[in-house]
């Protein structure tokens, strides 16, 4: 079976690369055949496997993760076309490995969703993890918030080296207590900017009203302390440094600091020692991964693209990227991957467009979020649920202005597919 | 306590704001909304049925007054209408306890005809029980008769009701608990499409005197103007004698019905 189970894959997924389609059907054959392959090919690598898992911030900290450890010379697996499913992780090796079935790299790291992350790790029990956060997505996918703290939990029980959670997150911090066997780090925020990650609990939370008593915190082992324009400052070894950031957004900025936590974890493991400066020039060239603040140019003006996927990601999105002097489209759809609930929408405040207003909605429920800005009084220039249409119009019809559009995963894909035809962007299938 | 009175605790909503009022018009009169429980049971889009029920009062030409009840608090006096919500098991035993100590100033309110609408965690406490797949037996304060048993199930998706008072009704429902209905409570409706409130008998919600309980999130009361007016005209008759409605515009809701009608399960 082994000897020509890679074989196969690898020409599976040439023909279905062929053909334009998925990224997941060779993993699946491969599954099929030989289901002990990602075991054993990811049971090679010298310095094991990193999960990276959480409801926000994946691919971005991936991203980040990865380019730290090449800065210190580290070669690294990862699954970077975002098929963060089991499968995928699969198909990625595929095409990675020798026709024999060797993966040349010195560790592996994964962004995992959560749900497959557990299949995943009870395959490939991880030396790695990384817990970015447990915010309120798709939960119709899950159920509960609370069951996806508990998939975390199974992830972290699984992880036979270093677990790294944000400290400042209750339902992750709190996993360390029922951990026994693997190392426990930290990533943090300075108590100032403490108040601009609300979690799902803190949302409610009455401007001014009494804060339960916190217990104490443990030590991080990285702490973002200030974010500036374009720069940020981290402690870590009991000092602070300034470096410069590419990145936008406070919270791809929070998990710079997850990102550094664990490549400092990894290539500390090596024994060589780490080289600090490398891994600060590394951080300060991190671009956003597709969608997550990235901008493009259309008609030499900047065009943001800001994926929203859960009301905190909504409203940190809108803290993050004012909307005054922009042009802002939001597309919303609910597909599968969306989230088909739409009521996510009406636990976000939309009062920071209420100056500007928005010119453009589409996707599918483009008439419910229509309906959500009618009772948040923000005006509304047009409304086209055919996405094709709705951004030739917006690009069209924006009076020379920049332009910013908050978009769901699938609406994000659709619109780069249409972008792609009038400037260069990555297309993500 | 007069409406309107200034002494109120938590005289607005928790985090979430209503927009700044710009209707120069003379109000017809102030209709205090209270939200139960908003920090513990809050999931969903909650706080969209309170800002619907707030801004439509303006739009009908009524001043509203946001409340908030949670855990502890003292309970506010002359409350015109109730909405609350679901939330997550360990959201629901918070609540426990407080909610029971609150029976029978809740159960007064009902019976003499206060207009409440109840989703999901809390129809299910309005209820007389909540019995959990592991048999333990949570009490509800029995307002509705109603029964939940907790299921390994998880009934997910889009929802579409045929109910004789108000027409067709869409929402999401996402719920394990299955509850059914006594001879004392009314069904909402039947579902045209999804589960509602048991997998067996094809009904969803439940409604008593002024009561309306639903499985619905989505938000429900955003693209189901009517079960809102309902509730605001209710309430303002309740005080005022009579309502005069005003006209708000409801192209969006409209719109948004059709293409959610439109939608897969």
């Amino acid at each position: 079976m082994l000897y020509f189970s890679v074989p196969l894959g690898k020409f599976v997924r040439r023909v279905s690369r062929l053909r334009g389609g998925g990224s997941a059907l060779p993993g699946l054959v491969v599954e099929k055949i030989d289901p002990d392959f990602m075991r054993r090919t990811l049971s090679t690598l010298p310095l094991g496997v990193a999960v990276v898992s959480g409801t926000n911030g994946k691919t971005t900290t991936t991203k980040m993760v990865v380019e730290l450890l090449e800065s210190q010379g580290l070669k690294v697996f990862t699954n970077r076309t975002g098929s963060n499913f089991t499968r995928g992780v699969a198909a990625a090796l595929l095409g990675e490995v020798d026709w024999r079935g060797r993966l040349d790299a010195d560790v592996a790291v994964l962004e995992l969703d959560e749900a497959h992350a557990v299949h995943f790790v009870n395959k490939v029990p991880p030396r790695y993890s990384l817990l970015l956060n447990v915010l309120r997505d798709q939960l119709d996918r899950f159920g509960e918030i609370d069951k996806t703290a508990e998939l975390l939990q199974h992830i972290a029980s699984k992880t036979t080296g270093t677990v790294v959670l944000n400290r400042e997150d209750p339902r992750v911090a709190r996993i360390a207590q029922t951990l026994d066997g693997p190392e426990v780090l930290y990533f943090g925020l300075d108590d100032s900017l403490l108040s601009t990650f609300p979690n799902d609990d803190d949302m409610r939370a009455a401007p001014g009203s009494p804060v339960p008593a916190a217990p104490a915190r443990p030590a991080a082992d990285v702490v973002l302390r200030r974010v500036g324009a374009d720069d940020a400052d981290f402690e870590y070894d009991g000092a602070t440094v300034t470096t410069g950031m590419k990145l936008r957004g406070v919270y791809n900025i929070f998990n710079a600091a997850a990102a550094l936590t664990l490549a400092r974890g990894v290539s500390g493991a090596r024994g060589t020692g780490t080289d600090q400066a490398g891994l600060l020039t590394a951080l300060s060239k991190v671009a956003p991964a597709f969608g997550r603040g990235e901008s493009l140019v259309v008609d030499g003006l900047p065009l943001e693209l800001v994926l929203v996927k859960n009301p905190s990601g909504f409203r940190l999105g809108l803290k993050s990227f004012p909307a005054a002097g922009y042009a802002t489209m939001i597309a919303i759809n609910d597909n599968y991957a969306d989230g088909r609930d739409m009521s996510w929408l009406w636990d976000v405040e939309f009062d920071t467009l209420r100056d500007s207003g928005v010119d453009q909605l589409t996707g599918s429920r483009a008439y419910d979020m229509a309906l959500r800005l009618q009772y948040d009084d923000v005006a509304i220039g047009a409304v086209d649920t055919e996405i094709a249409p709705a951004l030739a119009a917006f690009i069209r019809g924006g009076e020379g202005k920049p332009k910013r559009i908050f978009c769901t995963y699938t609406a994000m894909l659709a619109i780069r597919r249409e972008l792609s035809k009038i400037t260069t962007v990555e297309v993500v299938s | 306590m007069t409406p309107g009175s200034p002494e109120t605790p938590h005289e607005l909503s928790f985090g979430h704001e209503l927009p700044p009022e710009d209707s120069a018009a003379p109000s017809k009169g102030t209709i205090r909304v209270l939200q139960l429980y908003p920090r513990d049971m809050n999931i969903y889009g909650d706080w969209g049925n309170a800002l619907v029920l707030a801004q439509r009062l303006r739009w009908h030409g009524y001043t509203p007054e946001l409340l908030e009840y949670n855990v502890g608090d003292p309970f506010p006096a002359d409350v015109d209408l109730i909405v609350g919500g679901g939330g997550q098991d360990s959201g629901q035993l918070v609540i426990q306890d407080d909610l029971l100590s609150r029976e029978s100033t809740l159960k007064q309110m009902a019976d003499d005809g206060t207009p409440m609408l109840v989703i999901c965690g809390l129809y299910q406490l309005f209820g007389k029980f909540f019995k959990t797949r592991l048999g333990s037996v949570l009490p509800g304060i029995g307002i509705l008769d109603v029964e939940t048993h907790g299921t390994d199930e998880r009934l997910i998706g889009n929802v579409a009701v045929s109910s004789p008072e108000f027409g067709s009704i869409l929402g999401y429902e996402n719920h394990s608990g299955q509850t059914t209905l006594g001879p004392g409570v009314e069904p909402l409706g039947t579902t045209a499409k999804g589960t509602g409130n048991n997998s067996t008998d094809g009904q969803e919600g439940a409604r008593y005197r002024n009561i309306v309980a639903s499985y619905l999130h989505g938000s429900l009361l955003p693209k189901n103007p009517a079960l809102a007016d309902f509730l605001i005209r209710t309430a303002v008759e309740r005080r005022y004698g009579s309502f005069t409605p005003g006209t708000p515009d409801d192209s969006y809701a409209v719109l948004a019905r059709e293409h959610a009608a439109r939608r897969p399960r």
